[in-house]
């Protein structure tokens, strides 16, 4: 484990929020699980849970269905299983979790890799008595592949398998193997009976063989921390804030350029360069409402002043001058498919990166993942579900990170067109640089 | 283990949520040609016009406000609407579901009905009046299992339709705010905002709100497992007992089926005391449109509510 973790609590007086996902196959329990977790941490209130359990009385059931929490929708619950995420929130003395409920069913692997885009963490659950199948597999593959730092194994439904630890000992091996082999490797488990609570915020005493902390315990411990590197500045210019009000003599030449710093830090006095033009200026001030802030840093929105007059637009991006990004027009890239209709080659696309946007063809598909021996073959087309490793020609020359480095500016989508529905989620890779248009 | 790493200085959960929301505007701003912010005067979108003013102060908002008008509101919020639109001095546009009742587009089935989820029609007519391509609303993932569901960039049809079976993908922060022309798309920068940020987002920014939020004795009869204000629009029924009562609203919306809670609360920190013990829900306290079906909101939203 990092360092961070050691850190003595003292030192973390607001532990921030952390986002995490459930996945894994369908009907393992994730539903339930999150169900049992607010439950359990008494976030349910007294209506809610009325609600759910006159729903599960006019099912037929004699226990409270816990995972109506969160199937939410008529034919969810019509059909007993999730569709589409589903956003849960809960608080802690020290933090604030945003919790994702994300769908088994493979038909809907695209709204898992929606709630996965901005986890922190994935549990990832397992029948006990179904072990590692085939969801399993593709949803740890899609954790690994968006670079969710923390994962968590949560081999449930243990009442079914007499609680017993040769069982957990078994698919545990069996994951670590397949695990390794992708190269996950923080990963963590931890047995569990969703439906009756063990080992969630209470530990239960049928499992008095498992030592480590609880599922409650690990979530509390884990830091939110997305990125493992030194961190590097980047700025993409959202908006321009041109108010040009002659009768106001300071706001008369004011020049706010908008945007979140989707990494690193940034300080007045800072010598930044602008992409595309390459020209540079100096940090004149950073605003938030008109008032002064001395640094900018991850993840907060702002506006940057610059010392020259500089024309700079929404798709632009600001870096510091001694870090700059790559900037190219070819990408390699993980590409996950997400669209009914299938990637046609000779067709272009819209990548949008950053706040840029360029037309986009495919260059080539260099292989698709086979998710049940994890091996790579060769593909002609894409369909949905597919991930595959594949490389773009743009238009518009991007500035880009690997996404390993940097998921702000590592990531990107396509559009198609045609119908402006979302189609891909890609995650650069590597950029072919010498090339920067 | 490099110093760099814990160098990151991460921030507190409020900042967090504002930061993303301030995002999520400057996105609507850069991506949409005609966009529309929905204010009625109530605390989520009393927050969401902060959010507004850091996103674009200095400058003027890329948008103009919108309040679709039950014609069923207090006073007091209608006023508050007004006046906080002033001060700002942006536009608000009014369109108000008595217009659409005028025109025939929405039609009662009895006259003192709740007029909530007429709003729909009126609003999609605004929609068509004005243009719109893009509606920033301040609905909140933690009020209701279909909200839950929703994205924070959520398509809708030329019928103002949501298909929650068949949502776009939505990755990391890059949101796709394309339509076609007649499509709209409906935008929710504090989704995953709960009851209880908004009460501590409106204390740190020192937020001024209607004062029927905070408690206030007013007259009220019990009906329906809940407490109705006796107004105008909702007067005592024959046998009824009327009390007064020190109460303040969670939520405001339609006279006729916003319910306000017995408190003691005067100030934004005993707000904020209460909703952390509260055992009730916002809506489930609150709203007792909502409590009519399992799918209530659903199957309004997949009519075009907000
Ligand atoms: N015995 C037992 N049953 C469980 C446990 N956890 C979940 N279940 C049951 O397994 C079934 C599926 O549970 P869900 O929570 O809906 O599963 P899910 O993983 O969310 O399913 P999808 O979202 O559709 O992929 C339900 O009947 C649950 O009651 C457990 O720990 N023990
Ligand atoms: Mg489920």
């Amino acid at each position: 484990m990092s360092a961070i973790e050691r850190l003595p609590a003292e030192d973390i007086p607001d532990n921030g929020l952390l986002r995490f996902l459930t996945c894994g196959s369908v009907d393992d329990g994730k539903s339930t699980l999150i169900g049992r977790l607010l439950y359990d941490s008494k976030t349910i209130l007294a209506d809610t849970l009325h609600a759910i359990q006159r729903s599960s009385a006019r099912r037929g059931l004699d226990i409270v269905d816990l995972s109506l929490l969160t199937d939410g929708l008529q034919a969810e619950r019509e059909q007993g299983i999730t569709i589409d995420v589903a956003y849960r929130y809960f608080t802690t003395g020290t933090r604030k979790y945003i919790i994702a409920d994300a769908p088994g069913h493979e038909q809907y692997t695209r709204n898992m890799v929606t709630a996965a885009s901005t986890a922190d963490l994935a549990i990832i659950l397992i029948d006990a008595r179904k072990g590692v199948l085939t969801q399993t597999r593709r949803h740890s593959y899609v954790a690994h592949l968006l670079g969710i730092p923390h994962i968590v194994v949560a081999v449930n439904k243990m009442d079914l398998v007499d609680y017993a630890q040769e069982t957990f000992d078994r698919i545990h091996d069996g994951y670590l193997e397949f695990a390794s082999r992708l190269g996950i490797t923080d990963v963590r488990f931890i047995p569990l009976s969703a439906l009756h609570g063990d080992m969630i915020v209470e530990r239960g005493d049928r499992l008095r063989w498992y030592e480590g902390p609880t599922l409650f315990e690990m979530l509390e411990a884990a830091p939110a921390i997305h990125s493992e590197h030194v961190e590097k500045f980047r700025f993409p210019v959202q908006y321009v804030c041109r108010p040009q009000d002659s009768a106001n003599p300071e706001l008369h030449d004011y020049r706010g350029f908008m945007g979140r710093v989707e990494s690193g830090e940034l300080h007045i006095g800072d010598r930044v360069t602008v992409l595309p033009s390459r020209l540079e200026s100096r940090v004149r001030d950073i605003q938030v409402l008109g008032e002064s802030l001395p640094r900018a840093v991850a993840e907060q929105s702002v506006s940057i002043l610059l010392d020259d007059e500089i024309d700079i637009s929404r798709g632009d991006m600001i870096v510091r001058s001694d870090e700059l990004p790559q900037v190219s027009r070819n990408i390699d890239a993980m590409l996950c498919w997400l669209s009914e209709s299938p990637l046609d080659p000779r067709r272009k696309y819209l990548l949008r990166h950053t706040t840029r946007d360029s037309k986009a063809m495919l260059a080539a598909i260099a292989f698709r993942v086979d998710i049940n021996g994890m091996q790579q073959q060769p593909a002609e087309r894409l369909v949905m579900n597919d991930i595959a490793r594949v490389s773009f020609r743009l238009a518009q020359p991007i500035f880009a990170d690997p996404y390993a480095e940097s998921r702000g500016t590592g990531a990107f989508i396509i559009i198609d067109e045609s119908t402006n529905n979302t189609v891909a989620a890609g995650m650069i890779l590597g950029i072919a640089s010498g090339d920067s248009g | 283990m490099s110093t760099a790493k814990l160098a990151r200085v991460t921030l507190s959960h409020l900042d967090w949520l504002e930061s993303e929301a301030i995002h999520i505007m400057r996105e609507v701003a850069g991506q949409c040609s005609n966009p529309v912010l929905l204010f009625s005067g109530g605390k989520d979108s009393i927050c969401m016009l902060r959010v507004a003013e850091k996103a674009f102060r200095p400058g003027r908002f890329p948008f103009p406000l919108l309040h679709i008008d039950t014609g069923h509101n207090y006073r007091e919020v209608t006023d508050f609407r007004d006046r906080r639109a002033a001060e700002l001095g942006e536009r608000l546009i009014v369109r108000s579901v008595e217009d659409s009742m005028a025109r025939g587009t929405v039609v009662l089935k009895s006259a003192d009905e709740p007029r909530n989820k007429h709003q729909s029609v009126t609003l999609l007519e605004a929609i068509e009046e004005f243009g719109f391509d893009a509606c920033i609303g301040g609905a909140r993932r933690d009020e209701e299992k279909a909200r839950a569901k929703e994205r924070i960039f959520s398509f809708r049809d030329e019928f103002g339709q949501w298909d929650p079976k068949n949502q776009r993908p939505e990755l990391w922060d890059l949101y796709n705010a394309r339509s076609f022309k007649g499509e709209n798309i409906r935008v929710f920068p504090i989704s995953n905002w709960t009851e209880i940020d908004v009460w501590q987002y409106i204390e740190r920014e020192k937020l001024a709100l209607p004062a029927i939020y905070f408690a206030h004795r007013r007259p009220l009869v019990r009906r329906g497992g809940g407490l109705l204000p006796v107004t105008e629009v909702t007067p005592a029924r024959p046998g009824e007992a009327v009390e007064t009562l020190q109460v303040r609203f969670r939520t405001v919306g339609d006279i006729t089926c916003t319910a306000p809670v017995e408190s003691a609360a005067t100030d934004v920190a005993s707000i904020i005391a209460e909703t952390a013990v509260t055992t009730i829900t916002e809506r489930g306290a609150t709203r007792l449109d909502d409590q009519t079906s399992e799918a209530s909101m659903e199957q309004r939203k997949k009519e075009g509510y907000f």
